[in-house]
């Protein structure tokens, strides 16, 4: 989801050469850029941009799940679940945090999703229709998200590389956690196996979308691998995790659906992986331009719950405000 | 009948703790502000927990080797023993937050009472539940405060709320038959001692709200006999979907 943060990002700079040089030479020793650090305005802008549609996919991403929420199947499952959410819920807010040490308010990028100006990962915009796609997105969204972000431990920008340490460690128990919902429903009943293929057959095809357009289309990632924003490109990461995934599937008994999966000992550098079918791209960009099935539901479900909330978050501020000016007043008396 | 009432009366605990987590659930992505999402769903977490401990407990002393999750989705409304005011609909913020309040400011001298159970188990339960509700009567009250003393609007919602939930508070103070029994066999703690320090937690908190309790309106009761509004079945029915599509699956 994190490599589509790039997508529309403007990485141009207008500053000197001799400081743009110096600032590729700290890049380049592997130091880390922090908050008060000088850096080129389209670092800057290119950072808020992808921390900010980072967190917003966490926030996004609670709805989905949310859903099966209440309709949970056991009380284990249940609360599982819940904390799964939660955990999501506390990713967005560290990368909101993260993103605020670039001068932006969580107010404003909170605005600009609503607003549609700024995007989310395009996975959350496919319904959840039956429990399994609890497993299923556990197991390949966020075991695409961590892949995605595994390098991003290591990105240049500090405070986007410390949250992502933390953030992984949870990503990747929800993984196995989604993995193990995925194998439950394997081992059960007929019909709990078909809810796992259709699971599966729904939601292949847009997780490998998670990681972006094929590295020609991809216009500003070269900038970003030599801010080392991004450390390895959308197909790379995209064939790991194809790798990954389908002897995992194969052990669960389902069936990937690519009729073009096969074993290619060619690639990955002639180490062998798995070549699949073609993407349908113009799905991705439907679905990245606002016309996926959930797009609109999903933003009207933010919406909702921004603007019912108003009233809360004004009464949380006019009583600190009432609370400070009776210290003042108590203060001079 | 020991085991029996110990039965019933842990059954209409875990009712009251399961219900309520649910509807905590139901906030789950769609709260004023994040930290909330955050706080609701903790708050669900640790009831969700308390009721698995006495769903399993119930199930251990029938001994008719029914889980957990057989007593909580494979029984229909009018088995169902929650009192009133944990099925209330969420309604808003307002309500969530001073039904929240009402609950914890009971289940809190509860629990602390129950820490000297005769049942191991209980006290068990018992231990890990009253840091809990200390914490949801700390969220909840400060909440209730801000709304109360905030602005105009929050003001007169939160009154509104007042007036619709304060009928179920009276109901958690009534013991059922079970519950009688098991006060009197020290295995849980009379519900009806709990009014005096109910009273102590919500007054200060009430009066820095600025919020007053309404007196002489006739109370609402009938969870403990299975007399519930609409609204539990319903929330009943979405709860137990899949158990009930697919009878016997595991999941
Ligand atoms: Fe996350
Ligand atoms: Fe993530
Ligand atoms: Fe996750």
């Amino acid at each position: 989801m994190y490599s589509q943060g790039l997508i529309g990002a403007d990485g141009r700079t207008e500053e000197s050469e001799a400081f743009l040089d110096a600032f590729q030479k700290r890049i380049d020793a592997e130091e880390k850029i922090e908050p008060k650090d000088a850096m080129p305005e389209g670092y800057r802008r290119t950072l808020i941009r992808q921390i900010g549609q980072h967190a917003h996919s966490e926030i996004v991403g609670m709805l989905p799940e949310g859903n099966w929420i209440t309709r949970a199947p056991s009380l284990k499952r249940k609360a599982a679940l819940l904390a799964k959410v939660q955990d999501e819920g506390g990713h967005g807010l560290y990368l909101y945090a993260a993103a605020e040490t670039l001068g932006v308010s969580r107010e404003q990028m909170t605005e600009e999703l609503l607003s549609g100006k700024a995007k989310y990962s395009s996975i959350f915009n496919y319904p959840t229709l039956n429990w399994a796609d609890m497993g299923a997105i556990g197991w390949l969204v966020d075991g695409a998200a961590i892949m995605n972000q595994i390098p991003l431990c290591r990105c240049s920008f500090g405070p986007y590389a410390r949250a992502m340490i933390r953030v992984c460690k949870e990503e990747s128990f929800h993984q196995r956690q989604g993995y193990e919902i995925m194998l439950t429903l394997c081992r059960g009943t007929a019909e709990q196996k078909q809810m796992a293929q259709d699971a599966l057959d729904r939601l292949w095809w847009p997780a490998l979308m998670m990681f972006g357009p094929h590295d020609a289309d991809s216009a500003h990632s070269e900038q970003s691998m030599k801010w080392k924003i991004k450390r390895f490109s959308n197909d790379q990461l995209r064939q790991k995790f194809i790798d990954a995934t389908v002897p995992q599937a194969e052990y669960l008994g389902l069936t990937v659906p690519d009729p073009d999966l096969r074993w290619d000992d060619s690639l990955n550098g002639g180490k062998g992986g798995y070549a699949h079918g073609d993407i349908d791209w113009d799905e991705f960009w439907r679905v990245v331009k606002g016309d996926g099935v959930m797009n609109r539901d999903r933003i009207k479900a933010r919406k909702k719950a921004w603007d019912d909330g108003a009233w809360v978050r004004e009464a949380a501020l006019k009583h600190a405000e009432k609370r400070a000016m009776r210290k003042t007043q108590e203060a001079a008396e | 009948m020991a085991d029996q009432a110990l039965l019933n009366a842990l059954i209409e605990l875990a009712d009251d703790h399961n219900i309520l987590s649910h509807r905590l659930a139901e906030w789950c992505g769609h709260a004023p502000i994040l930290e909330e999402d955050l706080a609701l769903t903790n708050m669900a977490l640790d009831m969700i927990g308390t009721a698995r401990g006495l769903y399993s407990h119930a199930a251990d002393v029938e001994g008719r080797g029914r889980s957990e999750d057989d007593l909580a989705y494979l029984r229909v409304e009018r088995e169902y023993r929650n009192c009133l005011l944990v099925e209330r609909p969420n309604d808003d913020f307002a309500h969530t937050m001073l039904r929240q309040l009402f609950f914890a400011a009971f289940m809190e001298p509860y629990w602390q009472s129950a820490l000297t159970s005769s049942d191991e188990t209980i006290r068990g339960i018992a231990g890990k539940s009253v840091k809990e509700v200390a914490y949801h009567i700390r969220h909840a009250g400060e909440w209730v405060i801000r709304m109360g003393d905030g602005t105009q609007e929050s003001a007169a919602r939160l009154h509104a709320a007042m007036q619709d939930l304060h009928i179920y508070t009276e109901e958690l103070f009534h013991a059922s038959e079970a519950a009688g029994h098991c006060a009197r066999a020290g295995l849980l703690p009379d519900r009806t001692d709990l009014r005096e320090t109910w009273l102590e937690t919500l007054t200060p908190i009430f009066a820095e709200a600025r919020l007053e309790m309404p007196e002489g309106v006739p109370p609402q009761i009938g969870g403990r006999d299975g007399l519930h509004g609409e609204d539990l079945g319903h929330l009943l029915a979405e709860m137990q979907y899949l158990q009930r599509a697919h009878p016997g699956a595991s999941w």
